[in-house]
């Protein structure tokens, strides 16, 4: 069984359409993301699907999840707060802004926060230097940009966060 | 010939061919460039930048593109300022090149020192001490320590299980990528990568099981320091204190080019190997050998030895006995039974075994058989790869056929050489009934049934098609065949085939042309040579037989015949096998390892191996005993060392009359240089120092070969299930048996179906079954695989399941 | 007409939609091209206009693709927009306001090297930008801008997003094409260059966006027009991505020959609570840092006037320092960086910058020691020269610089103002 495969058969389609028919090894970063996209980390039965897709060695799927720093290969927080500390931003007070995050959510960086919904942790240049402080989210909807934060308005967001996920179980049951 | 290019090295002028890099031109003239990432066999990726030099390059006038002169008429020479790394460079015209000036040598230093940023420095307890380029590099240089802080160094796992067979040390591992490299680029397996980046990169495999290829011994040798290991020789002995004794692999027609390496332990006396190592041998195996060769050498260690001659006492219970006491029974015994004496000899004997049992035999008017349903040793005599041949050579010229094997499985280092040969541009034909992994190099996949391997191959000749215009226009033509799916009847007429193919195709008779008999055993061809022959009836001739000497075969515990009651058997064997078991006198013998002789390889190739252990026991080498047997008999043999019966072989045996022992331990110059005192070079491969053997010629070099007639064999099997035999690597044979290390690794008691079929007979992967052939039943499990051809149940040899040819076969599920 | 060449959707609001880049004569260029051109002209145009590459080697363009091997086919264009440098955020702002712009420009340098498959490489934190890129693509496609036979003609031309997943490396064009090809992003050795040894081993073009996006115009107004709107040396324009202590951090389009004070004190806004300028770094974390003397700050943006300060114009990331800041953390900064990035794959800055990382922590945290100083110092000489790509190249630029040029963040005797 191909779980991959058998959730996602018109995604990989159009992922595979993008490369020559010959070059199909070129998919396995898409199909990395794919992958991950439901629970924020892969599997490792996920490497082994993936080598079958593309007629690799698990071995070469695994060694990308460990290069790359997008791809994860344990459970995080549902979602991962990353605030940008590279030179420009924390030239322009993101490391403070860390710093107040954190002791707000009573963590430190690279820890998640009780109720396993935020891990905070710092991250290199994202390319929005000019509206630090800024970080990123991954979590279940992919990756997003938050610029030109300060703590109260990230507090509030992770608020919103909260309720929704709330209101989500709440559903679910 | 090709293009060759001067310039000069450390003020030496250096003559190479185009295309050769600095490293490579270097050694050479005998200049030693440092490596770490760099191998001979492996692309360069210039990463570890140890090898960095200066190169100055002659300038040209950009308009005219004329060298510039110097005001003393020699070229003026150009250097950018920066350093390049001599692995990733080639030659050009006029290169001058400084590999030890002072900014070199300052580079090398900070390249070291920063390698041992990482390195934990515990070379006291490594098992590369000795022999490891990063501890021979950094004693060279001087430097003591770094002066990177020792607790800030990163810490790694240790010794961690990388497989069943290797064991990874993190801390050491300098990120050559040579055994990333190794695994993709020749192995063909990349199962090994680099997990993380930056300083935290390492070596991981997620295969399953992990490390899976049966190459994995072969990344220890390249690895430069002491990262990876096998696990049998961790912590076992140290380099210095062990010889080294110059031996061929023993488990295939390949017939490797491999160095024993033996330590005396002081407190037992007792002298083991501690390691089996390849030799190089650039017509052979290159560096490299199998780990069945690396790892099956346990078997020698065995303390299911037989150590012992022994007989049968009158209550049928066998005992041991003086040498004295048992040569007397035999003599007796085949003295008073001259007549119907079956000499059966398996294809792990040495020549001179063969050659002396042959005398013994013909002296009491017996007949020699060979154990073996492969067909073809005469052929390969007279058709077989022409002298001079190197499959490594053999490029866009050449056209590949292999059929009816699984070079993978039957002799690995073949299925290596071949698909190296197929990506030099050799044109490749694979025949077979099922999927096999050479297939992924081949130009042309031909798919039959079982039993129509003989009609495929005569397609070639008869039919048009792309692949056989290609095997009549290239000027060389090389064919493997085995003996998958066949018996000893119809793999007559396939190996005739294959002949009649090649001599009417002009493919016979010189240089990289002729015909490869993929041989169940190491010897198989130099027992052809010495009058060993199979039977095509064998089970008969057996029974026939009212007395039968048995060397290095069991055709009880292989199924060949129930038993072999009411004769007298004489067995000589290493250890108690189920024919042994039942003998009146078995006589042990030494193993390889224990003596000296020649092995004939499949490519004719007859090379000598030397004892590197001292007997075991009491045993004597198999032609040994039949001398001495000859002597208690009266029968005139030569009663010398095996150098003197060879002398005998070549004397009277016209195939090996061009033979000298001068000649067998020849050994020409040989690249890459392998040079003990560079071992980053090309890993702890053993420079050849004792001959690379001597390819025989054959039969068609003087004489005009004429084509063979045969009749086809009937088509096909009928209905039902159909069992096959096939050979795999690590079948559960005595030697791979007893060599406990590859114990995970072995075939399990599986037979192998199409899912499709295990879904008609109502099986899963897990289920036990009996299948039934004729009269015998016997009980195993499953495994699926779907390049299985539907209809066809394989049975790998040696599980257990007796099975001579192709058979009708019944599945049913065990509840 | 706007007065931008790039960032036109500064005065061209809503520039992204199809119909609107249309009004303003998008697709035109292209299909001109397409219709009555030779592949050969176009690349001749890019060629005397003067354009260099806009990643930060300032590689001649219409020479990179004239160096396309034309005995091994196919060949395929590669768009970087990686972007990963810390300071630079300009090919963020192109793509998301200007796309058509951007995918024209990838187009006509596709048809002028024969290609008929382009990749668009993005970081993975740009997903959503390569989703939008996707729709802005697919709406080519069914406008017949982009396709099977372009304008009734037998060229035709696929263009594809692919994402990076974090890492910098792959920004360095043969590390993205083996990440591109689905392997760890680590370079390969050059020679040989993508023209004649690139994705999957046939002859490509990897150029920078900002590139890419100038192509159009050049095309529609001519090569001359280009280069006059430069110098003698640089011609046409630069995105500059202005960031650090300035008030007004962002991207700003100049022509080449403006100085740096026009950039920082006129578009920037000057320094944060009007402090005093300290140091430039003119190319990111990469750059060799400049004291911020008047001279420099005068001195006309130009690749070859930059090279003369002693340092690169590169990217065009202008990350501005001011006298708050001591060197000490801003190398620390750097090397942190680099550290974590370091592909690996060769020794002097995989080990390396993990010594300076070591090293620049511990004089961050008050161990100025001479002998501390003078060890970093060493270890980055002898990175230098020594690395497998520019990433360990660049590593040293701010450790060498910061104590060559900022002696006294380094417990050392300062240098006098003059010299700097
Ligand atoms: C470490 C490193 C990172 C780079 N990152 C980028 C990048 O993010 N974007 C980019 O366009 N070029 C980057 N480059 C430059 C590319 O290698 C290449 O020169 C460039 O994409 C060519 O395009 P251009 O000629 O249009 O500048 C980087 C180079 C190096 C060595
Ligand atoms: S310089 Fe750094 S990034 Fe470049 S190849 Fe070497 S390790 Fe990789
Ligand atoms: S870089 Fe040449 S040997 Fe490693």
């Amino acid at each position: 069984m191909n779980d991959l495969l058998s959730k996602y058969p018109e995604e990989i389609k159009t992922i595979l359409a993008k490369y020559p028919s010959e070059q199909k090894r070129s998919a396995v970063m898409p199909l990395l993301f794919l992958a991950q996209r439901k629970e924020g980390y892969i599997r490792e039965q996920a490497l082994s699907e993936i080598s079958q897709i593309l007629d690799i060695q698990e071995t070469e799927v695994a060694t990308l999840v460990g290069f790359y720093t997008l791809f994860h290969d344990g459970k995080t927080g549902i979602y991962h707060i990353q605030v940008c500390t590279d030179l420009c931003c924390a030239l322009r007070g993101s490391e403070d802004f860390l710093t107040g995050l954190c002791e707000a959510l009573e963590i430190k960086p690279g820890e998640t926060s009780q109720d396993g919904m935020v891990t905070v942790e710092e991250v290199k240049c994202l390319a929005a230097c000019d509206k630090a402080p800024m970080f990123q989210v991954q979590g279940k909807d992919g990756i997003s940009y938050h610029e030109n934060c300060n703590v109260d308005n990230t507090l509030e967001m992770i608020q919103e966060w909260r309720e929704s996920g709330a209101a989500e179980q709440e559903e679910t049951k | 010939m090709s293009e060759k290019i001067t310039l000069t090295i450390d003020s030496q002028q250096v003559i190479v061919e185009k295309g050769t890099n600095i490293v490579d031109a270097g050694k050479s003239v005998g200049i030693d460039i440092s490596v770490f990432c760099y191998h001979p066999k492996l692309e360069p990726v210039g990463a570890c930048r140890i090898c960095l030099v200066e190169i100055g390059r002659p300038q040209r006038e950009r308009s005219t593109g004329e060298l510039v002169l110097e005001a003393d008429g020699t070229p003026q020479i150009y250097y950018s300022g920066n350093l390049e790394t001599a692995c990733t460079v080639p030659v050009a015209e006029g290169m001058v090149v400084h590999t030890a000036n002072e900014k070199v040598t300052t580079a090398r230093e900070d390249i070291l020192e920063f390698i041992l940023t990482s390195h934990p420095l515990d070379c006291p307890v490594c098992d590369k001490g000795g022999e490891c380029s990063l501890q021979e590099l950094t004693f060279g240089y001087g430097l003591s320590e770094s002066r990177f802080p020792l607790d800030e160094k990163i810490h790694l796992g240790k010794h961690l299980p990388l497989g069943d067979l290797i064991t990874l040390d993190q801390e050491r591992c300098i990120q050559c990528g040579r055994c990333v490299r190794f695994q993709k680029e020749i192995a063909a397996d990349p199962v090994l990568a680099f997990y993380h980046r930056g300083r935290k990169a390492n070596i991981v495999s997620y295969s399953n099981p992990p490390f899976d290829s049966y190459w994995s011994g072969n990344t220890t040798d390249l690895c430069p320091v002491g990262a990876l290991t096998t696990k049998d020789f961790r912590f076992e002995a140290r380099i210095w204190e062990m010889n080294a004794s110059p031996s061929i692999c023993s488990h295939c027609p390949v017939g490797c080019n491999i160095t024993l390496n033996t330590r005396r332990d002081p407190k037992t006396g007792r002298s083991t190997i501690q390691r089996v190592m390849p030799r190089q041998n650039e017509w052979v195996n290159e560096l490299w050998i199998c780990d069945k060769g690396r790892f099956a050498h346990h078997f020698t260690a065995s303390e299911q030895r037989i150590t012992k001659p022994l007989a049968r006492n009158s209550k049928g219970k066998l005992k041991p006995v003086s040498w004295q006491k048992a040569f007397k029974i035999a003599a007796e015994r085949l003295k008073s039974h001259p007549d119907g004496l079956v000499t059966l000899a398996g294809g792990r004997l040495a020549n001179e075994d063969f050659y002396q049992l042959r005398t013994l035999t013909e002296g009491l008017s017996g007949k020699s058989v060979l154990n073996s349903s492969l067909a073809g040793g005469d052929l390969t005599a007279r058709v077989g790869l022409g002298q001079g041949s190197n499959i490594k050579d053999l490029g866009s010229e050449t056209v590949i056929l292999v059929v009816a094997c699984d070079l993978e499985e039957e002799a690995p280092l073949w299925w290596l050489r071949v698909k190296a040969a197929a990506e030099n541009g050799a044109t490749l034909i694979v025949v077979n009934p099922r999927e096999t992994k050479l297939e992924r190099s081949a130009e042309y996949i031909l798919r039959y049934e079982y039993g129509e391997e003989t009609q495929t191959v005569l397609d070639l000749l008869e039919k048009k098609s792309e692949e056989s215009r290609a095997f009549k226009e290239k000027e060389n033509g090389v064919v493997f065949f085995g003996a998958e799916g066949m018996n000893f009847k119809s793999s007559q007429i396939l190996a005739q085939a294959c002949a009649n193919l090649l001599i009417k195709t002009n493919h016979v008779g010189k240089k990289n042309n002729g015909l490869i008999a993929v041989w169940p055993e190491a010897n198989s061809q130099g027992a052809w040579d010495m009058g060993f022959k199979p039977q095509e009836n064998l089970p008969e001739v057996l029974k026939k037989a009212e007395t039968l000497i048995i060397a290095g075969a069991d055709p009880i515990g292989d199924g060949i015949i129930p038993d072999l009651d009411g004769k007298f058997l004489l067995v000589q064997e290493l250890f108690l096998t189920e024919t042994a078991s039942r003998a009146d006198l078995v006589l042990p013998v030494l193993a390889i390892t224990e003596k000296s002789g020649t092995f004939t390889s499949g490519e004719r190739r007859v090379q000598l191996f030397e004892s590197a252990l001292p007997a075991s026991g009491e045993c004597l080498a198999d032609y040994e005993i039949a001398a001495k047997l000859g002597l208690a008999l009266g029968l005139e043999m030569i009663q010398g060392s095996s150098e003197q019966v060879l002398e005998e072989i070549i004397k009277y045996q016209p195939d090996y009359a061009s033979l000298t022992l001068a000649a067998l331990r020849e050994v020409p110059e040989q690249q890459p240089y392998v040079t003990n005192k560079a071992l980053s070079y090309t890993g702890t491969v053993f420079k050849n120092t004792s001959g690379v053997g001597v390819q025989l010629p054959v039969a068609a070099e003087n004489t005009k070969i004429s084509l063979e007639k045969f009749t086809l064999p009937k088509k096909g099997f009928g209905n039902g299930m159909l069992a096959v035999p096939v050979t795999r690597l690590y079948d559960r044979g005595i030697m791979i048996r007893t060599s406990e290390i590859l114990g995970p690794r072995l075939i399990k008691n599986q037979l192998i179906v199409n899912p499709i079929d295990a879904k008609k007979a109502g099986l899963s992967a897990d289920s036990r079954v009996d299948i039934s052939l004729g009269k015998r039943t016997f009980e195993a499990a499953v495994d699926l695989d779907q390049t299985i051809p539907e209809g066809v149940i394989l049975i790998p040899r040696n599980m257990g399941i007796l099975l001579d040819g192709p058979e009708k076969a019944v599945l049913k599920a065990v509840k | 007409m706007s007065k931008y060449v790039l960032l036109r959707h500064r005065d061209i609001p809503n520039i992204k939609d199809l119909k609107v880049y249309q009004d303003q004569d998008g697709f035109k260029a292209f299909k001109k091209a397409v219709t009555s051109l030779d592949q050969g002209e176009v690349t001749e145009i890019v060629k005397a206009s003067g354009l260099r590459g806009r990643g930060g080697a300032g590689f001649p363009t219409g020479l990179k693709w004239s160096f396309m091997d034309q005995d091994n086919w196919p060949h395929y264009v590669v768009a970087n927009a990686d972007e990963s440098e810390p300071g630079t955020f300009k090919d963020r702002e192109i793509i998301e306001e200007n796309p058509l712009q951007f995918l024209e420009g990838v187009a006509i340098g596709s048809y002028a090297v024969g290609a008929q498959l382009a990749y668009i490489y993005l970081r993975g934190e740009f997903w959503q930008l390569a989703e939008f890129l996707d729709g802005k693509i697919n709406e080519l496609e069914k406008a017949g801008l982009l396709g099977e036979n372009l304008f009734g003609t037998e060229y035709s031309l696929k263009i594809h997003t692919h994402l990076g997943a974090g890492a910098y490396i792959c920004g360095e064009e043969t590390a993205l094409l083996e990440s591109l090809e689905g392997k760890r992003g680590q370079p390969r050795l050059r020679p040989p260059f993508p023209p004649s040894f690139g994705l999957y081993g046939k002859p490509t073009v990897v150029n920078n966006v900002e590139t890419f996006t100038n192509i159009p115009l050049i095309m529609e107004n001519g090569a001359e027009w280009y280069r006059d709107l430069g110098t003698e040396d640089s011609a046409g324009v630069k995105v500059f991505s202005l960031s650090g202590r300035v008030k007004k951090p962002g991207n700003y389009e100049l022509p080449f020959g403006s100085t740096y004070r026009e950039l920082i004190f006129e578009h920037g806004g000057g320094i944060l609570n009007d402090a005093q300028i300290k140091a430039i770094m003119p190319a990111g974390a990469s750059s060799a840092i400049l004291r911020a003397s008047d001279k420099v700050l005068d001195t006309p943006l130009e690749y070859a006037s930059i090279r003369k300060l002693g340092s690169d114009l590169g990217s065009g990331s202008v990350i501005v320092i001011d006298e708050t800041i001591s060197m000490d953390w801003v190398i620390k900064k750097t090397i942190d960086f680099f550290k974590h990035e370091s592909c690996g794959k060769c020794t002097p800055c995989r080990e390396g910058n993990y010594w300076m990382s070591y090293l620049t922590r511990k004089i961050h945290s008050g161990e100025k020691t001479e002998e501390q100083i003078q060890l970093l110092y060493d270890v980055a000489s002898n990175i230098q020269g020594k690395c497998l790509c520019a990433l360990g190249e660049f590593s040293v630029m701010g450790v060498l610089t910061s104590i060559d040029r900022f002696p006294e963040d380094f417990g050392r005797e300062p240098i006098g103002s003059d010299k700097g």
